[in-house]
């Protein structure tokens, strides 16, 4: 279950030695904005090194590495890949093209390295007009992407307008992001809210996007994971709910009704669909049924 | 009359201070205070030597007492807290005497048994009237609860006030009274304002220390300790401080109502006072201008003595009918002790204060610490220095897990099932130590420099000298 | 065979982080200042000396200036440092 992702810059050791105890489900390592570019190197080797020995069992391990159009791309994933992090995050993803040149970039490390494919998978980050357009293309341009993360700061950035706590500027980009990666079988993220110090703000932005039909959200303070992850579980009513919902399904067919009701509304299969999210969220978290009470 | 003297000097002559006497002195102007250099530097300028000096805590400011140990006028320090500057000369062997570290509610409880005996207390208040009324209230150097002189003042055989702000008579709103003082003597100024106050008394940023905070938090939540009538005490570092920001989040949440707060008092449990999580403060040391204003206008604020506090033989202290504290530690060890005295080299920089006093008194005593600090694991095998002992704290929260200590079953039980991350805690030394490497084992020193004693007078642990 | 052609440094004074320098040098030597010499000082020092190995530097004068890293973060500094150096 990958509710939050917090990004932690990549070349400050004390935030990285204590990144797994931060409560995220997963950390991105970051090794583009985070990083200026005559450190590129050091964050790259310190970013190994921390992959390498210390204990992320907690969380999973993203790597956001530089872009296509920079020199340090292959340097960095011919440093990090070896180390085996989950997740490669491309960012200014904009083509499909971007992602089959880092896919076969990929594929042909983990050949040399004798790593199964798709041991790394990738999270395209679309942070621009023509990313927003191109959503489904890219989702679907190779098997190895596995979500699509939406940045809102360089993406206002390019549709010439002010990033804004109410958000109305990324409404369509949040929606189309949504709609490309449903359609696409993968999961979706959904940008960080900036302002580290308005819990309030930071709360009501989770939960439009969990509306949107976000998978969960990325955080850049560690104040934020906490309230990430409850938006984005399943809540004890919901949980119960859904084991009713099964229940009064089993029960319906074991007395061969074609159509079952519960608390006087008709369950179709939308709903039976939902029930079956909801309790795979919930075991995941290791969240059980009757815990409401 | 009168009891005002025209000089310090003629304070001291009249107080009969002859070599091998006891002088005491209290701790409210921290690290800005200048009563005792200045009470020691007349001494030595009268060539009065081999004193004990009693005070209820020393800071960094204090570091003239270095000359004055060396030159024979100090033979003796007894003190419930050393900052870490004369904590490091004291580890490398400063003093042929050993320190003798007390607690907060120890210093009084030897006092009133006759233990440590003090002939002359020089008593440091920001305002006082012409009879030796006076209080920690007002004045320039307000420093607010005056609660750790007040045992001073009790027990001293002879008693100076030292003051920068004479009020008429009589002073309104006394800590201390007049029926304790022998005389009164003006000074330009008792401290620094900016060092009186803490400017440390902060929230944390530090991601670990919010995330220890908000288990801490969560422990008391799941505690069964918290309902109406909860009774708390924090210290000022910022993880404690954020703790209680949770803390008051959830009690407002949860709308309860709880009966005090304790201790060295900081603007965050004001706030709490005010938001209704509490019915009453009680004070025996404000850490910040916010702590000294509550203290001064609200009625709800009350001030006490170290002895109410926390002494273990008066008929009671407030330390008694504790729910909850949170305190902080340099090391833990597998059995639960803590030390506050040195740091993980061995060199003294703290002391117990009011630690053991809550721990033991508290229902639920609770550190807060990290896994490892600058690579050094918190949880060892033992402890340098025991300064409250292991059968007196009951959970250890960390950033990696929370350890309950074994004696506590049904709180481990109860954790457990709120989802908290409960481990044993030598798995929490063990993955420090997977993280760290493990330390090499640092020999120590063959001298005894300080004797830690017990709140109930009994010799805790020693520690030694620093030899490297 | 490699050496040290020029100073470098990688790292920062920051809690957590080590500093290190090196410059050419005849041999290899190894300087280290740590806030926790008493309990790592031999085990930084041939940590640095096993990337040194690793990177097949066997010239240069290494200075560790260490906050109390982990000794993964060293051996991350020793290295760019090493690199660095070693670049033309």
């Amino acid at each position: 279950m990958r509710r939050s992702m917090l990004f932690l810059p990549g070349n400050t050791p004390n935030i990285l030695i204590n990144g797994a105890y931060l409560g995220a489900d997963a950390v991105i390592l970051d090794l583009e904005d985070a990083v200026s570019p005559d450190e590129k190197d050091a964050a790259r080797i310190l970013v190994r090194n921390a992959i390498r020995t210390l204990d992320f069992s907690r969380c999973e391990v993203i790597v956001r590495i530089n872009s296509l159009d920079t020199d340090f791309w292959q340097a960095d994933l011919d440093t990090i890949v070896p180390c085996r992090p989950h997740w490669i995050m491309l960012p200014k993803t904009a083509r499909s093209e971007d992602v089959q040149r880092c896919d076969e970039y990929l594929t042909a490390l983990e050949a040399k390295l004798g790593f199964a494919p798709l041991t790394v998978r990738l999270m395209p980050l679309i942070e621009t007009a023509l990313g927003v357009e191109n959503a489904f293309a890219i989702a679907t341009a190779a098997k190895r992407v596995g979500a699509l993360f939406l940045g809102a700061e360089d993406l206002t950035a390019d549709l010439q307008c002010k990033r804004t706590k109410a958000s109305r500027e990324i409404e369509y980009a949040r929606g189309r992001m949504v709609v490309a990666a449903r359609a696409a079988g993968v999961d979706v993220y959904d940008t960080p809210f900036t302002d580290v110090n308005d819990a309030e703000g930071m709360e009501a932005d989770a939960r439009c996007a969990k509306a949107l039909g976000f998978t969960g959200k990325a955080s850049i303070s560690p104040r934020h994971v906490e309230i990430i992850n409850r938006v984005f579980s399943p809540t004890l009513a919901e949980i119960d709910y859904a084991y009713e919902v099964l229940e009064a399904i089993a029960q319906g067919k074991a007395q061969g009704k074609g159509a079952v009701s519960l608390r006087g509304k008709m369950i179709d299969a939308p709903i039976v669909a939902r029930a079956r999210q909801t309790i795979a969220a919930a075991e995941a978290l290791g969240l059980g049924k009757g815990e409401a009470k | 009359m009168t009891k005002v003297v025209s000089s310090l000097r003629e304070a001291i002559e009249r107080a009969g201070l002859k070599d091998g006497m006891t002088v005491s002195f209290h701790h409210h102007l921290r690290n800005g205070d200048y009563v005792l250099n200045m009470v020691m530097q007349e001494i030595a300028d009268l060539g009065v030597g081999g004193l004990t000096v009693n005070a209820s805590s020393l800071f960094d400011v204090h570091l003239p007492l270095l000359d004055h140990i060396q030159s024979g006028v100090v033979s003796t320090l007894q003190t419930d807290y050393m900052a870490a500057g004369l904590g490091r000369a004291i580890s490398r062997g400063a003093m042929a005497n050993p320190v003798q570290f007390r607690t907060h509610g120890g210093r009084p409880a030897d006092m009133a048994r006759g233990v440590t005996p003090v002939d002359v207390a020089f008593i440091a208040a920001p305002a006082c009237d012409c009879m030796g009324n006076c209080s920690g209230k007002f004045g320039p150097s307000a420093c607010g609860s005056l609660g750790y002189a007040m045992a001073d003042a009790r027990y001293a055989k002879h008693v100076v006030i030292i003051t920068d702000h004479l009020v008429p008579y009589p002073l309104q709103g006394w800590s201390i009274p007049e029926t304790e003082v022998d005389s009164v003597v003006t000074v330009d100024s008792i401290g620094d304002p900016k060092g009186i106050v803490s400017g440390t008394t902060r929230i944390t940023r530090d991601p670990v220390g919010l995330v220890m905070a908000s288990y801490a938090a969560r422990v008391i939540e799941h505690s069964g300790l918290l309902k109406d009538g909860f009774s708390f005490q924090t210290g000022a570092g910022g993880a404690s401080l954020a703790a209680a920001s949770f803390l008051k989040d959830i009690m407002l949440r949860d709308k309860i109502r709880g009966s005090f707060g304790l201790g060295g008092i900081t603007g965050y449990m004001v706030d709490m006072l005010r938001a209704g999580c509490f019915e009453k403060l009680m004070d025996v040391q404000c850490f910040d201008l916010q702590a000294v204003e509550s203290l001064r206008e609200d009625p709800r604020h009350q001030e006490i003595s170290a002895m109410h506090y926390a002494s273990p033989v008066t008929k009671s202290a407030v330390v008694d009918s504790l729910d909850v504290v949170i305190l902080g530690a340099t090391e833990v060890d597998t059995d639960f002790n803590v030390n506050v005295h040195t740091d993980s080299n061995g060199y003294i920089m703290g002391g117990s204060g009011g630690h053991s006093d809550t721990a033991a008194g508290a229902k639920l005593s609770m550190i807060i610490a990290p896994l490892f600090r600058a690579r050094l694991p918190i949880v060892t095998d033992r402890v340098h220095c025991i300064s409250t002992p292991g059968k007196d704290i009951d959970v250890l929260v960390t950033q990696a897990g929370i350890a309950v200590n074994p004696k506590n079953g049904e709180l481990a039980d109860r954790l457990r099932s709120a989802g908290l991350p409960i481990v044993d805690i030598r798995a929490l030394k063990e993955k420090a130590e997977g993280l760290t490497g493990k330390p090499a084992h640092l020999p120590q020193g063959q001298r005894v420099v300080a004797d830690v004693i017990s709140r109930d007078g009994q010799l805790l642990d020693q520690i030694r000298s620093v030899e490297r | 065979m490699k050496e040290i052609r020029k100073k470098a440094w990688a790292g920062t004074m920051e809690s957590s982080d080590a500093y290190v320098e090196v410059e050419p040098a005849q041999t290899l030597a190894v300087e280290l200042q740590s806030v926790v010499q008493a309990q790592f000082g031999p085990a930084i020092e041939a940590a640095v000396a096993d990337v040194a190995a690793q990177c097949g530097v066997t010239k240069g004068r290494v200075k560790v200036m260490d906050r109390g890293a982990l000794e993964c973060v060293i051996r991350a500094r020793v290295e760019t440092a090493l690199l660095r150096g070693m670049e033309e």
